[in-house]
């Protein structure tokens, strides 16, 4: 992606067929401009871009919040969100763009600088101190003070109560300590704070992804009263439901560019889905004739007491199997549980009709099912051992004699994979830790491919890696199923779902939602699946 | 970020510049040797005799066992600071076999019984309950040598049997004493177990992360007990010898002994981190370690600043390697 991978054109097809393949942004900013504005935006970003070593996250976006109204933040996971409320609250400094507050360009060096311009965020879970009382974490950093210099509790108490009652949250004692509250009333104490420093600019960073219905309606009436104050509010949240109750506006994000945006009232729900999907294909994903063949694995009834139910599914030889989901759908813990990392508390795997119980990594490897996990850095690489070694880490068994390391076996089994792979590497005894995130990445997946599996289990394969190592692990992929292995591929990336898959598994809140053939499927139908809005 | 434009063969290893072997930690102890080595010999007229050197190695071999097993286990990422307890506890128990009429090799098996079972008894806490390593060994520490001090009290055991005396006074050959051999051939089996086993490589995996370690299908937990049962084990040996040398026992026998196996472990080079270090280093170390305290000895340096010297190293030693891989990394990058 670094010096811009210019797209050829005529690759540039729209990947959410049987859509309106001409769906044009400049509708969408049309529409903005008709919008009748009663007043100039509050706070206004510009041309914000942002890098990190080998991943864009924002490329040129624009966001405009007005006073008194509700922004949504639109986007699927890795669209920038987080970036760029990173960058409204002075975590993150911006490569370029500007910043400007009531027309005044400001920059915002710290979180400090952030809280000082009057910008203060809610995340969804909140950043305040359990251990201190809810009017202590209301007025941290900024409490009345006496003539001594001394902090004047009892003023600090009052005005406490007084913001407190004019959110119509006046149940909350001031004197609580914020660990005896539940998360509804924490998220009131962090609107209190946000009302306390007379915050203008209020960033809610899905808020309500931890709230029951109730809760939900309750800080719905707050967002009501902040818009009435005349704050701006930008909403992030993935469920369109609650976008439509409350928010004006809406800004689309998609892979770190900004995509549309309007009033939310213009704007059907559809219109907006197809926004956040209906992307470029950024590359070719590989023809492949899908020979599929028997059944290879075999899920039943998997259980486990809090992140996934029931899950039953079929894989078969040379298979692709896609599974899709927000994140927190429980994807990445039914993988682990196959693959023997955590245990289940019910329901049956089976692999060639053999049932099995995988109780380690170890036990599993050994049946045949490798699992390629999300986090390169954590779970998948071993940062400070060579190359050669991270490779043959799990097939030491074939690669040493009666336990005696054999060199020769090992630098073999590694050389003939990241050649495969197109590895980019100066030596095999280079340290895995000097090489860049797409190539670490082709290291994970040849060292578990190198145990010569049946079922592989790829976990966000290509997430955070640059244009060319995709295409690198893509091809691969499909050479792989050609030569009879299965597939299991956990990505939250469309285009790669779409692309890749034979069939797609989506599931939702730790269950399967539905099962698709990759026919004629498009982006539309499964982000709905995940998102539980009836087609 | 630093891919080099690629030749499609990757070559196995690129030759190494001669300066980063010279710079290496190994090649620093050997100076280092050499030098303690000849400011002792200038310091006394007495040092450079054969068996002034043979004695010499009589102040680090137990320890230098123990620190052989400890190696391991650092690079595992774990510690253990119960072993001087574990001598303790091991000596005592022989000491109470010999009471009962116990013969050498019975007494010879309860001292390495003893260090086996209680290194597993460490290993179970870590690896079945996760507790973190250092917490369970402070704990075993004052465990394993407070139950010796309720056997013992002010007492001692005597009355070893002298075919008992060999293994901590004995020689096998001239000047070489059995410790002496013991070390040397227990050295090739952890340099063995260490540097060519695929056991060894798990070791440095798990070191380094464990979590992707457990992922890759090693057996993280099973690992980690065997490296707390090898150094209970070396502990159990160690005290056989030490027992054997002293001839008696008492409850504060090898007090403080921990510290100097650690600091043999780090000063060889094993990162206090975990998954780096090599048993050349701890080899090394261990004559360092013997070179300096009969130097000082020697010199007639009383035991109390012996203690603060043996402090002074380990804060050194600790820091230094730190300092030396920030250094090199500025001077090969």
């Amino acid at each position: 992606m670094r010096g811009g991978a210019q797209v050829p054109p005529r690759l540039q097809t729209d990947l959410a067929s049987g859509l309106d393949t001409t769906m044009d942004t400049t509708a969408q900013h049309d529409l903005a401009k008709e919008a009748p504005l009663s007043s100039g935006p509050r706070l206004t970003l510009s041309g914000i871009s942002k890098s990190f070593p080998g991943v864009r996250a924002l490329h040129d976006v624009s966001l405009s919040l007005y006073p008194g109204q509700v922004t949504a933040l639109i986007g699927e996971n890795g669209a920038g969100k987080s970036t760029l409320v990173k960058i409204m609250t002075g975590i993150y400094q911006p490569d370029a763009g500007t910043i400007s507050i009531d027309g005044q360009p400001v920059t915002l060096p710290s979180a400090h600088a952030a809280f000082g311009h009057g910008i203060t965020a809610i995340h969804q879970e909140t950043v305040l101190f359990d251990d201190l009382t809810v009017a202590e974490n209301i007025f941290l950093g900024h409490a009345p003070r006496t003539r001594f210099g001394t902090i004047d509790w009892r003023t600090m108490r009052r005005q406490a109560r007084e913001v407190l009652n004019t959110m119509g949250a006046g149940h909350i004692d001031a004197d609580a300590r914020l660990k005896d509250l539940g998360i509804a009333n924490k998220h009131l104490v962090a609107v209190a704070r946000a009302m306390s420093i007379d915050a203008r600019i209020v960033i809610m960073d899905e808020p309500t992804a931890a709230l029951s219905l109730k809760e939900i309606e309750e800080l719905f009436l707050l967002v009501e009263f902040l818009k009435s104050e005349g704050k701006a509010i930008l909403f992030i949240s993935h469920k369109f439901d609650e976008i439509y109750r409350i928010a004006d506006r809406y800004t689309v994000f998609r892979d770190g560019e900004m995509v549309g945006e309007g009033l939310i009232k213009d704007a059907g729900q559809s219109q907006i889905v197809r926004m956040m999907v209906g992307r470029a294909v950024d590359h070719i994903f590989p023809q492949r004739k899908a020979e599929i063949g028997a059944p290879v694995l075999a899920v039943s009834g998997l259980s486990h007491p809090t992140e996934f139910d029931d899950i039953g599914f079929e894989l078969h030889k040379g298979e692709i199997l896609g599974f899709y989901g927000l994140v927190g759908a429980g994807r990445s813990e039914v993988m682990q549980a196959i693959s023997g990392i955590t245990r289940t508390s019910s329901g049956t795997i089976a692999l060639e009709g053999k049932a099995i119980t995988p109780k380690s990594a170890a036990d599993s490897i050994d049946a045949g099912i490798v699992y390629v996990p999300e986090e390169r850095g954590k779970q998948g690489v071993v940062i400070g051992l060579p190359i050669f070694q991270n490779i043959s880490l799990p097939s030491l068994k074939r690669t040493s004699k009666s336990g005696m390391l054999r060199l020769a076996e090992e630098f073999a089994l590694a050389r003939s994979y990241t050649e495969r792979l197109d590895l980019r590497a100066s030596s095999l005894s280079q340290d895995v830790g000097t090489l860049s995130g797409g190539n670490q990445q082709k290291i994970v997946i040849a060292k578990w491919l190198a145990t010569a599996p049946k079922v592989i289990i790829l976990d966000e394969p290509t997430k955070g890696i640059d244009i060319g190592s995709k295409a690198a692990v893509h091809g691969f992929m499909a050479e792989l199923v050609a030569q009879g292995l299965s597939v299991i591929m956990v990505s939250s990336e469309l285009p790669e779902i779409l692309g890749m898959s034979d069939r797609v598994v989506v599931m939702r809140e730790g269950r399967i939602a539905s099962v698709y053939d990759n026919k004629g499927l498009d982006a539309e139908t499964l982000v709905k699946t995940a998102a539980g809005i009836a087609a | 970020m630093t891919d080099t434009p690629a030749p499609r063969h990757i070559p196995d290893r690129l030759d190494k510049p001669l300066s980063s072997a010279i710079f290496s930690w190994e090649a620093l102890l050997v100076a280092v040797a050499v030098a303690i080595f000849a400011v002792n010999s200038f310091a006394s007229p007495y040092f450079l005799d054969p068996w002034s050197l043979s004695d010499l190695t009589f102040n680090f071999t137990e320890k230098a066992l123990i620190a052989l097993a400890m190696a391991l286990l650092i690079i595992s990422g774990e510690i253990d600071l119960s072993v001087a307890a574990i001598i303790a506890l091991a000596s005592t128990m022989m000491g109470m076999a010999v009471q009962a009429g116990a013969d050498t090799p019975v007494l010879v098996a309860i001292g390495i019984l003893v260090g086996l079972g209680c290194g597993a008894f460490n290993g179970l806490l870590v690896t079945r309950l996760g507790l973190p390593s250092i917490v369970v060994t402070i704990g075993t520490m004052s465990l394993f040598r407070g139950i010796a001090f309720i056997i013992l009290g002010d007492q001692a055991y005597k009355g070893y049997p002298s075919s008992f005396a060999f293994f901590g006074q004995g020689y096998v050959w001239w000047v070489v004493s059995f410790e002496l051999a013991l070390f040397l051939t227990a050295a090739v089996i952890y340099w063995f177990l260490l540097h060519r086993t695929s056991f060894g490589r798990r070791v440095f995996a798990i070191g380094n992360n464990p979590v992707a370690a457990q992922f890759s299908g090693v057996r993280v937990g099973r690992i980690k007990f065997i490296l707390f049962c090898l150094t209970g084990l070396m502990a159990g040996i160690a005290s056989v010898l030490i027992t054997s040398r002293l001839g008696s026992t008492r409850p504060s026998i090898a007090q403080g002994y921990e510290l100097e196996v650690i600091t043999m472990v780090v000063l060889g080079g094993v990162s206090i981190l975990g998954g780096a270090g090599s048993i050349v280093g701890v080899v090394l170390a261990a004559f360092i370690m013997g070179l300096v305290t009969f130097g000082l000895g020697l010199l007639n340096v009383p035991g109390i600043v012996m203690s603060i010297f043996i402090g002074l190293l380990l804060i050194i030693v600790i820091a230094l390697p730190i300092v030396w891989r920030r250094v090199r990394r500025e001077r090969f990058t």
